[in-house]
């Protein structure tokens, strides 16, 4: 079947039942529907197999938007009802789909939306930084606020409890005790069992979102690059991504390209990063310096080509900040020979090393089932089995130019996690070979355009972490209305949950490096 | 074991070492912070990390002083996994309303003498965050700032010229 006769199939089975308004936006297809039928489309596009991929609202004048994307074999839906601000409620889509869980859980509080039947209600992005019964992404609140002088520590949240004779609770963070972000972690163990993990993020819930509204695109852009500062070039992207598609701008070819180096810069970087720390939360330091000084090299050739070691602010809503020399060109395709030569030597060691073995196959076992519930991206779903790539299935320039080879694995476990990073190295290594032979000359930026007042766009790409999903809404002059942008950690962090269970408590930090979600990414 | 002791040994050591002494700036630097530690740490300085609502762009940059190339642990200067252990917070990002108790807790429970920097163009000054319902914006708003590291975000050397300019701050 066809990718496009899914949809028409699906349509007219909901046409059935159900009034849906079909409206074309860019590339995407917009369904709009009764609220009422919120919790009923969702059935059906359970049982058609969809994915469910994000879900954000919107307050336009006295209504909301309620906005959720689906995706099946590439092709994207975006669903939408609309509904009166007055007393807003709709039944929940998280009863069908777990994935949709924490994102209705973030609506409510950002929005005083209630989802009716919503399994577990509880406050999520919201601690004690604003008062309950307000909202700060409506309209009417102040981006500044009411602060009181210090923010109190959010105290009452109410945990899961374990009961019986043996268990007990460990709380960890929100500092923790390496250099990382802050967030909270309570374990019941049995023993050294972890018998359950329950996630308490939103510490560095920053308004990204609010202080969104009213900014120009280019200031829009660099905000998008600091959504989490590990993706900023695929979140940078994802923004310039849905501003051009709100102001019907074409990308010239030359700038497609240089941001599909970037982004596989960005990919090859982080993912050497994380296996050498992978591995050193093992105990293996070899490979942890070994990754940290090929990584190390690696950002100071960015410092060199690109004029900033972690890439912030190259793109821009229209194309790239900046061009690339034949001689950056020379000098990219004689680092990747070098680096394949070491990582040859390095990962050979790494292979055949019997104590990383020991700890790190079996260990933090995700199943296909549970990656597949909750709609695991990238690397993570990757090695559970999850065959999904937006650079092959949606492919978006230049991507559509290129043959993008996608490193899945079965075994659901830390070292399967491993090797599909160091796939997706060697893959990234090939696509920025390609594209500097597929570097065509011309202009590296378009001009831009103001776009209407309510036109509105989605930057659909694949980050390192893996699929990114971003809506931006223009209003008046230029100005941003709405900006929501959905990390692939989002979906990522409940997988977390699942794959400690029945592992030790000594384990987690390595379970943790095994999927690295982004803190700042989820809480925004 | 063999194929890792030659990787070792083909690798060789990339720390970066005194050539001449105006040319290699981030070996000077590091002696002059290890002659300021010793002087006035006895030898060893334990700094103690702080997200308290960054991107996570600077916890890169911090991380990578711990590489072989800067090796900062050579000074002296190492990270430490309490408080209670250190002697200087080093704060990254706008501090989050959510955070603000955490900042201040972590604050309360380093000894004294104790010293603050702010790493990061969130943490001098907003950075591209300011002030909000959700952040308070600059670390010094929170806590006393004893030196700030601009940049974003700060590129390794930065940070080891910043934590210099500590010592001298401190001296
Ligand atoms: S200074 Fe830059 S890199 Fe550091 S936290 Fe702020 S935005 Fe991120």
């Amino acid at each position: 079947m066809s990718s496009s006769n899914w949809t028409a199939d699906f349509l007219a089975r909901l046409s059935a039942g159900m009034a849906v308004a079909e409206i074309e936006l860019s590339s995407v297809k917009l369904w709009q529907i009764e609220s009422h039928a919120w919790q009923r489309f969702a059935e059906l596009a359970m049982q058609q197999k969809l994915r469910w991929a994000a879900g954000w609202a919107e307050h336009v004048q006295n209504r909301f938007f309620i906005n959720a994307c689906f995706e099946k074999q590439g092709e994207y839906i975006l669903l939408r009802t609309i509904i009166d601000d007055s007393n807003p409620e709709l039944p929940s889509q998280a009863t069908v789909y777990p994935a949709a869980n924490r994102s209705e859980r973030h609506t409510q509080d950002m929005f005083g939306i209630r989802f009716i039947g919503h399994p577990d209600n509880r406050r999520w992005t919201r601690h004690q930084a604003w008062i309950e019964n307000s909202y700060p992404l409506r309209k009417d609140f102040p981006v500044q606020g009411m602060p009181v002088g210090i923010t109190p520590p959010d105290m009452h949240y109410p945990f899961i409890k374990s009961h019986g004779a043996g268990t007990y609770e460990i709380p960890v963070g929100p500092v923790h005790a390496g250099i990382i972000e802050p967030g909270h972690f309570r374990f019941q163990a049995v023993g050294e069992l972890i018998l359950n993990l329950e996630e308490r993020l939103g510490y560095v819930h920053k308004g990204i979102e609010k202080i969104a509204e009213g900014r120009e695109p280019e200031s829009l852009a660099r905000l998008a690059g600091r959504v989490s500062g590990d993706t900023t070039v695929g979140h940078c992207w994802a923004a310039c991504m849905a501003m051009e598609w709100a102001a019907g701008i074409t990308v010239p070819p030359r700038a497609s390209f240089i941001r599909g180096i970037l982004a596989e810069r960005e990919r090859v970087a982080n993912h050497m990063g994380d296996i050498g720390a992978i591995c050193n939360d093992v105990a293996f330091v070899f490979a942890q310096m070994q990754f940290t000084r090929l990584r190390e090299l690696w950002l100071r050739t960015n410092a060199t080509v690109f004029g900033h070691r972690l890439l912030m602010d190259r793109i821009i809503p229209g194309g790239v900040a900046c061009d690339l020399s034949d001689e950056s060109c020379t000098l990219i395709k004689k680092e990747i020979v070098e680096l394949r030569k070491e990582l040859d030597e390095v990962i050979l060691a790494i292979d055949l090393n019997s104590s990383l073995e020991d700890r790190l196959y079996t260990a933090g076992f995700l199943s296909e089932e549970i990656a597949a519930a909750f709609g695991t991206l990238g690397y993570v779903g990757r090695a559970s089995g999850q065959d999904k790539d937006v650079r092959r299935d949606a492919p978006y320039a230049p991507y559509d130019q290129a043959t993008v080879k996608v490193g899945v694995e079965n075994q659901g476990d830390i070292a399967s996690r491993l090797w599909v990073r160091y796939k997706e190295i060697r893959a990234a290594l090939r696509l920025i070979e390609g594209f500097i032979d597929q570097l065509v000359a011309g202009d590296i930026r378009s001009e831009w355009r103001i776009p209407p007042a309510g036109s509105e766009g989605l930057g659909i790409v694949e980050g390192w972490r893996g699929e990114i999903i971003c809506h931006i809404r223009f209003d008046a002059d230029n100005k941003i209305a709405r900006f929501y942008p959905r990390d692939p950690s989002q979906l990522n962090w409940p997988a977390l949950e699942k794959l400690v269970l029945n592992n030790i408590v000594p384990d987690f930090p390595v379970c943790n490096k095994s999927l690295n979600g982004s803190y700042s990414g989820n809480d925004l | 074991m063999l194929r890792i002791f030659k990787k070792i040994l083909t690798t060789g050591v990339v720390t970066e070492r005194f050539k001449t002494p105006k040319d290699d700036e981030l070996e000077q630097l590091g002696i002059e912070i290890k002659r300021h530690i010793d002087k006035r740490f006895s030898g060893s300085i334990a700094i103690r990390q702080v997200d308290a609502g960054s991107c996570n762009g600077c916890e890169l940059e911090i991380h990578a002083l711990n590489n072989p190339f800067y090796d900062i642990e050579r000074f002296g200067v190492h990270f430490v996994a309490s408080p209670r252990h250190a002697d200087v917070l080093l704060v990254t990002g706008p501090v989050s309303r959510h955070m603000q108790t955490a900042l201040l807790r972590t604050y309360e429970a380093t000894p004294n003498p104790k010293w603050v920097v702010a790493a990061g163009d969130c943490a001098v000054c907003g950075g591209e965050f300011g002030v909000s319902y959700a952040s308070c914006g600059a670390v010094s708003n929170v806590i006393p700032v004893d030196l700030v590291i601009p940049g974003c975000p700060p590129t390794p050397l930065a940070l080891m010229k910043g934590l210099l300019g500590l010592m001298k701050v401190s001296a």
